[in-house]
């Protein structure tokens, strides 16, 4: 049996570059501390504060967090378990 | 650079006074937040210190009251860039807490009501640098700016002082805490103007 190689990590660019270029209050979010279910709208966000920090409406769990300094910028997700992106149709799906 | 700032300990300056580098003065007290404020009655809280070997130190508010009392006046340096002078406060030196608690640990990581953490190496939490204050300007300390009672570390940057303080957890190696983890500093000193990762 032959085993799968990998790929680069290069080839994530196309694909993510597809993909983080929604905007992201049109996707759907799931909480990874309760489970709940919902638009990423939806989410209190704490602006006065030394980043973005995006908590579910239904537990308080920190779902996003960006912090932006003048050259970077930080993106931590994993208080969400899963992003659903609304995709245009791919009819080979 | 030394690692003593002249702001720790500063007594109230005439306007002009040397800020560190990328700051600004402010008369205000700019209240931040990560999160909703956590409501804390008095006869529930407790704040404890937990060695690296997990033997644990407590003190009930009343408890706290009763240690001997500091009443510093420093400076504060937020990493959005504001700085207030000559602020004064009342609380227990950090000293005084870790008197008699047997450790070996070099790092500190403060953690909150609310679900706040940040780390600090022990030594800044010794010689005078820090407090458990519960008082500002001679008023209890308001919920908004971490009240009952927060951790008050002013030679670093604000996002040091955890409001709401519940308790710090020693440990043998750096455990990055919530900003610390999100692009900031682990040090985090506004005199070498450490705000972000790699500064």
């Amino acid at each position: 049996m032959t085993e799968l190689s990998y790929l680069d990590g290069n080839m994530l660019d196309g694909p993510l570059r597809e993909l983080l270029t929604v905007d992201l209050s049109s996707t759907v979010g799931r909480c990874d501390h309760c489970g709940t279910t919902g638009p990423m709208a939806g989410l209190h966000v704490y602006a006065h504060a030394p980043g973005l920090v995006g908590r579910c409406p239904a537990c308080a769990g920190v779902m996003v967090r960006l912090v932006r300094a003048p050259d970077r910028a930080w993106l931590d997700l994993r208080g969400a378990t899963y992003l659903q992106v609304p995709m245009p149709t791919d009819p080979a799906r | 650079m030394g690692i003593v700032s002249p702001g720790f300990q500063g007594r109230p300056r005439a306007s002009g006074a040397a800020l560190p580098p990328g700051q600004y003065l402010t008369d205000d007290f700019p209240v931040l937040s990560a999160g909703p404020t956590p409501r804390v009655p008095l006869d529930t809280w407790e704040f404890v210190l937990t060695t690296e070997t997990g033997t644990e130190h407590r003190w009930s508010w009343d408890e706290l009251m009763r240690l001997p009392q500091d009443t510093p006046t420093v400076d504060l340096h937020c990493v959005t860039r504001w700085s207030k002078l000559g602020t004064t406060w009342q609380g227990v030196s950090l000293d005084t807490l870790l008197d008699g608690v047997d450790t070996s640990a070099r790092y500190a990581l403060a953690h909150s009501y609310g679900g706040y953490t940040t780390n600090l190496p022990l030594d800044d939490l010794r010689g005078g640098r820090a407090w458990v204050a519960h008082t500002y300007d001679d008023g209890p300390l308001p919920a908004e700016h971490g009240g009952p009672a927060r951790l008050l570390v002013p030679h670093l940057y604000l996002w040091k002082s955890a409001k709401w303080v519940r308790g710090i957890r020693l440990l043998a190696d750096d455990r990055p805490g919530f900003w610390e983890t999100a692009g900031y500093h682990d040090y985090g000193d506004p005199w070498r103007e450490q705000r972000y990762q790699g500064d």
